[in-house]
């Protein structure tokens, strides 16, 4: 288990080392000026030129690349160019503000998700499978962030019983485990979790299947084993590949959740990012993608050895 | 066990549905602001986020030697003293200033404003020596006061500036420099040892003259401002208990927030929201801002705008009052780069008015037709500042011109390229044939209104004369006002100059923002001025 740990670890260093180059390409191969947050369009020449010194922009990109790695790797991502803050400071918060939210959606995700899949599987063709395999259609079809808006004009513009934007009455700054604070967490999270949810409800529900239509479960029943009993077999089946699915899906909302911050103004990754490209930020730009590529990387580890602890063969 | 978690999950958002109450955080009189901007705009004295950054965390933490008069909603917004109470050119030396500043002004901090806190703010970003230099305030600064180069303190209470060349409007320009106490910047600077740390800090617990002072800061969250008690200007010294300035860049999430009682006013409602929010009470406060939305011509070789009975033929041709209802009524109708009550009009000989007939009769004067119109490509944006709404506006443009025989083409790339491109010229293949561009300004200060569309040294990449207009007579104008010190005598200079920039018309000028907020009926004392800015220290609340 320990060796096979390492391996995974050992491999995941020419992965990061990818990510970090194809991130630094990206941000630069993309148009407009990386100084435009602190330079207006009508900036002299000389001004421009005596910026672009300062801010080190004068150098070949390959000098650029080496100089950010090496900060980077002392967890250094250098200051953000249109604030003046410390990348890292800025990132480190957004991710714990985008971490809190994803963990809470994908919990949402996962457990109806997971029970609309069982459900469904269990009672393949069967009214209840209907019902539960259209709300997991909904879940993957419906766009996060209309329905982000719908339940904030329903919620908040209306009804005025929940927050429409922020992370609590303080800022996320002075958060705290209490229903005012949560209030704020509920629209976001509930609008968050409908993908992981849909996805873990199809995924589950053609495991369950295929699963009850295995013949040691026949075996199983023969035996005379009670139905919950046959339920905890195929439960035991059905987690890795069900956890290896939450996984991806919590590396993609810690990523992919840009529209739902926007809508909701929520202080997180995406936020974070819109903020970074629409001023292009590069240094906050870098320092955001790296951070959520290095989530994901550790994340599909975390979940490799999981799985790897829940089912042996996978090692092989 | 499914079955379990999802109960608890949904007993936990049914319990805090039914016990939060949500609109009950307004309390005291805190007025809470929903901004356009995605984070807070600097707070270390120079704001970024465009003029929005002046509006909320210039103006209000700080002071700068000029300022807007900010008090009126039915005149111009002009010029009038601040921290300097009178300013005159040197007659011998026109690129030398003498400003006399207030002697009763204290920081936050406590410490005492004078002739050298003035020297030291200026050398912040013009004095590359200065062991508080900082290169990320220069941009937004030195762009705004192109001609400033040095300052000096005379005695106590008296400063003298220096500039490049003798230049006119530099009262105008130091509106942009504001005032950030030296104490208080030393003080962070002795605890980190460093500058740019030190700026860091002052960013975070900053020391300005204004009427509010920083009590709480979360970046990208909320900035939490306290009156200035102590305030030198009885007129603007606050009557509110604090403001919360909020970052909701989203419209949609602006006007929810706004709708359920999280903040008390908002900038830009989407158009389309306003008759809801006005259902319900609150108030729509809006008033045609220095500002043109405009389609800047290019006088490249080639270019059909090279005929002036074109360039004039496409101002007659399109309804501005169809399009102001197109925009909900939220736009105002431009009759130059200036309206018609400012200093600066000079009664220009051509009316921009709706006169498709007359814009035909050019049009076929000029040798165009229907069966033979004219091609132009106009390059624009699907969004970005100032912009209003880019696409629907630029599509009725270029239906209503096809009566006058205009075959328009809309080249639509992301904004910030557009605006990086502005710079290039017309002529530059960043231009991409483009006979036209459509980028937005403002038009505050005469530079920026005018001379850098107007100059033959504002050619790109020098400034933003992206269709390269100009000549000896403009050129001449220009000097002209540059050159006129007295207040009367510069704003007749610059009237010519805008007179005969509407005879000769380089731009299609299509409409003036009128830059809508909206706000609780709790906020009384509002002014909407002529300006990009707002005035929050008078206000108050029931």
């Amino acid at each position: 288990m320990l060796a096979y740990t390492i391996r995974r670890i050992i491999l995941t260093l020419p992965v990061l080392l990818g990510v970090s180059v194809v991130c630094f390409a990206l941000v630069h191969i993309s148009p407009g000026d990386p100084l435009i947050s602190i330079l207006p369009a009508d900036a002299s020449v000389d001004l421009q030129e005596r910026l672009r010194v300062l801010y080190g922009f004068d150098r070949s990109y390959a000098e650029q690349f080496l100089l950010w790695l090496s900060r980077a790797m002392q967890g250094d991502l250098g200051t953000s160019i249109a604030t003046g803050r410390s990348v890292t400071t800025e990132v480190m918060r957004a991710v714990g503000n985008t971490l809190m939210l994803a963990s809470v959606a994908t919990v949402i995700g996962f457990v109806l998700g997971s029970l609309f899949g069982f459900v469904a599987g269990y009672f393949a063709n069967s009214p209840v499978d209907k019902a539960a395999s259209a709300a997991a259609v909904f879940g993957v079809s419906v766009p996060h962030y209309w329905l982000g808006m719908v339940l904030v004009i329903i919620f908040s513009a209306q009804l005025g019983w929940l927050p429409a934007a922020g992370a609590g009455p303080g800022g996320s700054g002075q958060w705290r485990l209490d229903l005012e604070h949560l209030s704020y967490m509920i629209l976001p999270a509930i609008t968050m979790s409908v993908i992981p949810m849909g996805i873990i409800a199809r995924t589950v529900r053609a495991l369950v299947s295929e699963i009850l239509a295995q013949e040691f479960v026949i075996g199983l029943r023969a035996r005379g084993l009670s139905e919950w009993g046959v339920f905890l077999h195929v439960v035991k089946n059905a987690a890795p590949t069900a956890l290896a699915v939450m996984g991806i899906q919590l590396g993609y909302l810690l990523g992919g959740s840009i529209l739902i911050e926007t809508v909701f103004s929520w202080p997180g990754t995406g936020m974070l990012l819109n903020s970074a490209i629409f001023q292009r930020d590069l240094p906050l730009l870098q320092g955001t993608i790296l951070v959520l590529a290095l989530f994901f990387v550790v994340l599909n580890l975390i979940v490799d050895v999981m799985q790897s602890a829940l089912d042996p063969r996978i090692k092989r | 066990m499914a079955h379990r978690l999802s109960s608890m999950v949904a007993a936990l958002l049914a319990t805090s549905v039914l016990t939060v109450p949500v609109a009950a955080a307004a309390q005291d009189k805190i007025l809470r602001i929903g901004m356009t901007a995605a984070d807070i705009p600097r707070t270390l004295g120079q704001p970024d986020q465009g003029f929005e950054g002046n509006r909320f965390t210039g103006m209000t933490i700080y002071d700068s030697l000029t300022a807007w008069d900010l008090s009126k909603e039915d005149e111009a917004s002009v010029i009038i003293p601040s921290l300097a109470t009178e300013w005159e050119v040197d007659p011998e030396d026109n690129t030398k200033w003498v400003f006399r500043l207030r002697d009763d002004v204290t920081f936050h901090d406590g410490s005492p404003f004078n002739a050298e806190a003035v020297v030291w703010n200026v050398q912040k970003v013009l004095d590359e020596s200065a062991p508080h230099f900082d290169a990320s305030q220069v941009g937004v600064t030195a762009s705004r006061m192109p001609t400033l180069r040095s300052a000096r303190a005379i005695d106590e209470f008296t400063v003298e500036l220096t500039t490049s060349e003798p230049d006119s409007f530099l009262p105008f320009n130091l509106t942009n420099l504001f005032m950030a106490s030296p104490v208080h910047w030393q003080a962070k600077f002795d605890e980190t040892g460093e500058a740019e740390a030190a700026w860091a800090a002052f960013a975070a617990d900053p020391s300005g003259t204004g009427p509010f002072r920083v009590t709480a800061f979360a970046p990208r969250e909320r900035l939490e401002l306290a009156p200035n008690t102590e305030y030198w200007n009885p007129d603007r010294t606050p009557k509110l208990d604090g403001v919360v300035l909020v970052p909701l860049p989203e419209a949609n999430a602006r006007t929810a927030a706004l709708l359920s009682g999280q903040v008390d006013w908002i900038e830009a409602p989407s158009p389309d929201a306003i008759p809801q929010i006005e259902a319900r009470g609150f108030t729509i406060y809006s008033n045609p801002q220095p500002h043109v939305w405009p389609w800047q011509l290019s006088f490249a070789e080639g270019s059909p705008w090279l005929d002036k009975r074109v360039r004039h033929a496409a101002n007659l041709c399109f309804d501005r009052e169809e399009l102001q209802i197109l925009l909900g009524g939220y736009m105002g109708i431009p009759k130059g780069t200036v309206t018609p009550d400012h200093p600066w009009w000079g009664n220009p000989s051509f009316d921009i008015r709706y006169d498709p007939e007359e814009g035909q009769r050019l049009m076929t004067e000029a040798g165009y037709s229907a069966d033979n119109p004219v091609r132009i490509k106009v390059q624009t944006s699907a969004s970005g500042s100032g912009q209003m709404q880019p696409i629907p506006m630029n599509e009725y443009l270029q239906q209503a011109l096809r009566e006058c025989y205009f075959d328009i083409e809309l080249d639509v790339i992301e904004w910030n390229t557009v605006f990086t491109n502005w710079r290039r010229g017309a002529m530059d293949e960043s231009a991409n044939g483009a006979h036209a561009i459509n980028v937005t300004y403002a038009t505050m200060d005469p530079f920026f209104a005018m001379v850098r569309f107007t100059s033959t040294k504002t050619f790109p990449p020098v400034s933003n004369n992206w269709g390269h207009f100009g000549n000896d007579e403009f050129d001449a104008l220009i000097e002209d006002a540059r050159t006129s010190f007295d207040p009367d005598a510069r704003d007749a200079a610059l009237a010519r100059l805008h007179a005969r920039l509407v005879e000769e018309a380089p731009f299609v000028w299509v409409a003036h923002d009128t830059g809508p907020r909206a706000m609780s009926p709790r906020v009384t004392g509002v002014v909407q001025p002529r300006s990009w800015f707002i005035d929050i220290a008078p206000m108050d609340m029931n």
